[in-house]
């Protein structure tokens, strides 16, 4: 029975990137490259150890995207504000690192507790306004990414709380003192980031807060049915803020782990786009904290290697159009394998029926 | 990789008209053909270039957009060419940035080029900054250049900056001569230094010839979100606005966002002028229809600066360090296409270029300490 049941949550996945494959070889055949030779490019270079480290610290960063993505969609909450909450979040907690001197064992926990708390602050805005004002977390959420750009550079100019290099055109925090970089650990000649241990942590917690507490119970009751949870008795408005505020705290700690151990800084080549990328992965994952991690590996696994199609005479939107097809793919495969477990389960509690019946006719003949 | 193939058909054939062939022979030359055609596309899918005459190579890390994107990116790819057009031999590989970058994905793009073998290589762009710092270091005997701007103490890094503000200078005065409602305006692509340095060239021109100019002035987006370098719909937006407010002529520091503000000019009809950003807009072919709207072009000759590095590189005289391209060495200038500009307003500029050189004016790059009225 448990076998049968992972399959069918393995089978959606699976499926969507089976489907992706098909779809990019008929693109790749048009283009006349050879698919499997492009795949084994992609996958030779891509498994390459130097490489493999570095997917490895992409993957930290996409993860606590993504968690802070499904705990939202358990709430039926379309957190598209993760940009918004991870930028302001990071270059709050890079600003406060750079201007702190402080031992290791508080400098750190410092930028990263500044990090969450700058992002759950933020998010609780569009929580906040979704509560009260019932206005749709979607829009509040990209204005607020909108926002939050503009305060960072209105903050980063030189003269506020950025500097400039004489010969530099960007734009960064003062670095953090030596005592708050996060150690890495050296490995197949890559720097592997620490910070990945905060990332299982997060995976965790919100493994155990979703499935083993009240809070969680009342969580997944409210994103099923509002207004059932309301009337049982769960404060619902509550929940949303609150969830909103928590997934605010985890896209806040996105990217910490680059700052703490490469950067040390916050600056204008910090990525953007993370909203987006949590979003599909969560989707991918299925919120499952393991299936998000699969999920986020393979995303960082993928845009590490398209560079190699580039030198190769391939486009690298190959693997833009892999991860478009994997989306769709997924969503699609996963409403089919829904129907086919409703119709079983249909078939189950029809036949169960009519054994039931057919039992209590027996014991009425015998009556 | 297929001429090679059919190169190699039409040679059997040959030999197979000149009767030297049995049927087995000729078995065994299919064979041949056939097995040397799976070789090749094995090959050519492997690595394109395997094929052709061994070339050296150039590598060239483009920012976000790529040699095709009009402007910034593709004149890096013109000095290439008008490198590799006087020095045969030489061949390129190229790979560009997405949106996603970090500072270890731009190292591994940086590092891939140099383990193809590609030697100078072009950096395009200042978010490079630090990935190139890591990768010069491991890579000392490869020669880099790093475009708008530079990396101290490194010893095979050329910085290659321009004095982009002085280029907008001389187009903000022009603007301010050109101007009959004594009113102008600027969009500039992303809320960032580089761009506020032509703000600051284009508000000063603007100030030097009439300090009583009306000025207003927005961009696109801000940073991270450099969206604002391509967005036509909101230059378009942008500049109608400018114009409705009584502006005639409005100058974008925005990349393809100035597209739009073009096209804004041309529907406001005759009277209303566009200028354009790094290369002579009125030449693009997507702006064939509105080019009579683009009174002229504030150019940042990134190929020139760029040229100069590979000959730099390739022919012993390279020299590390910040090498600065203005106007005194044609890294900067304006551009005459449409004769938009008249004879009398030209003498004005040039002899304002000719101050600009001998440093009798300094042009600022802090735009926020221009003051001009805004109504």
């Amino acid at each position: 029975m448990k076998a049968k049941k992972i399959f069918w949550t393995l089978i959606a996945p699976v499926a969507a990137i089976v489907i992706s494959f098909i779809f990019v070889s008929i693109i790749l055949l048009f283009k006349h490259a050879n698919p499997f030779s492009t795949f084994q490019l992609i996958f030779s270079y891509g498994f390459q150890p130097g490489n493999i480290v570095a997917e490895l610290n992409q993957t930290i960063a996409y993860y606590l995207a993504g968690i802070a993505a499904a705990i939202g969609f358990k709430m039926l909450l379309f957190n598209i504000g993760i940009d918004g909450q991870y930028r302001l979040a990071i270059f709050f907690a890079a600003v406060v690192g750079g201007s702190t001197h402080l031992p290791s064992f508080l400098e750190i926990p410092l930028i990263v507790i500044t990090a969450m708390v700058v992002g759950a602050a933020w998010a609780s805005i569009a929580g906040y306004l979704k509560v009260k004002k019932n206005i749709s977390e979607v829009i509040s959420n990209i204005m607020l990414n909108a926002i939050a750009s503009g305060i960072i550079i209105y903050l980063l100019q030189p003269g506020r709380l950025g500097t400039k290099g004489p010969h530099s055109d960007n734009l960064a925090t003062p670095t953090i003192p030596k005592s708050g970089w996060m150690p890495t650990i050296s490995m197949f000649g890559g720097q592997l980031y620490t910070f990945g241990i905060v990332a299982i942590a997060v995976g965790v917690i919100y493994w155990i807060i979703l499935n083993k507490t009240v809070f969680g119970f009342n969580l997944r009751a409210t994103g099923l049915s509002f207004r059932a949870a309301r009337a049982s008795g769960v404060n619902a408005p509550r929940m949303v803020f609150i969830t909103m505020a928590i997934s605010g705290a985890i896209a806040g700690l996105t990217g910490v782990g680059e700052c703490l151990s490469e950067t040390h800084n916050y600056s204008l080549a910090f990525p953007e786009g993370y909203a987006l990328t949590g979003l599909a992965l969560a989707l991918l994952g299925r919120n499952n904290p393991i299936g998000v991690a699969f999920a986020a590996f393979f995303w960082a696994f993928l845009e590490r290697a398209a560079p190699i199609l580039d030198l190769n005479g391939i486009p690298n939107e190959i693997v833009l159009m892999m991860e478009g097809t994997i989306i769709l793919a997924t969503v699609a495969s996963y409403e089919v394998v829904k129907r086919i477990n409703k119709r079983q389960q249909q078939k189950l509690v029809g036949s169960a029926q009519i054994t039931n019946v057919e039992s209590k006719v027996t014991k009425e003949s015998a009556v | 990789m297929r001429t090679v193939t059919k190169v190699a058909v039409t040679h059997c054939r040959g030999r197979i008209e000149e009767g030297e062939m049995t049927k087995s022979k000729l078995r065994q030359a299919g064979a041949f053909v056939a097995a040397a055609g799976l070789i090749l596309t094995a090959v050519a899918v492997g690595s394109n270039s395997a094929t052709a005459a061994p070339k050296k190579l150039i590598g060239i890390a483009f920012d976000l957009g790529g040699k095709d994107n009009p402007g910034f990116n593709q004149l890096a790819y013109i000095g290439y060419q008008q490198f590799a057009n006087s020095h045969p031999g030489w061949d390129e590989k190229d790979l560009q940035g997405a949106n996603s970058d970090t500072d270890a994905t731009r190292a591994q793009r940086l590092q891939l080029l140099v383990s193809a073998g590609c030697n100078p290589i072009v950096v395009v762009g200042f978010s490079y900054h630090a990935a190139l710092q890591t990768v010069a270091a491991k890579n000392p005997n490869v020669k880099f250049a790093l475009v708008d701007d530079s990396i101290d103490n490194a010893p095979n890094v050329e910085g290659l900056e321009f004095k982009a503000e002085q280029g907008s200078y001389v187009v903000g005065a022009i603007a301010a001569l050109t101007s009959k409602t004594h009113s102008v305006g600027f969009i500039g692509g992303v809320n960032v230094p580089l761009i506020q340095a032509f703000e600051a060239g284009f508000k000063a021109g603007v100030a030097k010839i009439n300090p009583n100019t009306k000025y207003q002035s927005t961009y696109a987006s801000n940073p991270p979100d450099f969206s604002g370098f391509n967005a036509p719909d909101k230059g378009k937006e942008a500049a109608l606005g400018m114009f409705q407010n009584g502006a005639d002529v409005v100058y974008s520091a925005a990349g393809s966002t100035g597209l739009g503000a073009h096209q804004a000019a041309a529907q406001a009809g005759a009277g209303h002028w566009s200028i354009g950003v790094d290369a002579d807009e009125a030449l693009y072919p997507v702006n064939q229809k509105v080019a009579n709207f683009i009174l002229t072009s504030a150019l940042k000759n990134v190929n020139v600066g760029v040229k100069s590095f590979l000959k730099d590189a390739t022919g012993g005289t390279f020299t590390p360090g910040v090498h600065m391209f203005g106007i005194d060495n044609g890294g900067v200038g304006y551009s005459l296409t449409g004769s938009h500009i008249s004879a009398g307003v030209r003498v004005k500029v040039n002899a304002l270029i000719k101050q600009i050189s001998s440093g009798e004016i300094v042009v600022p790059t802090d735009p926020t300490k221009i003051n001009l009225p805004t109504k």
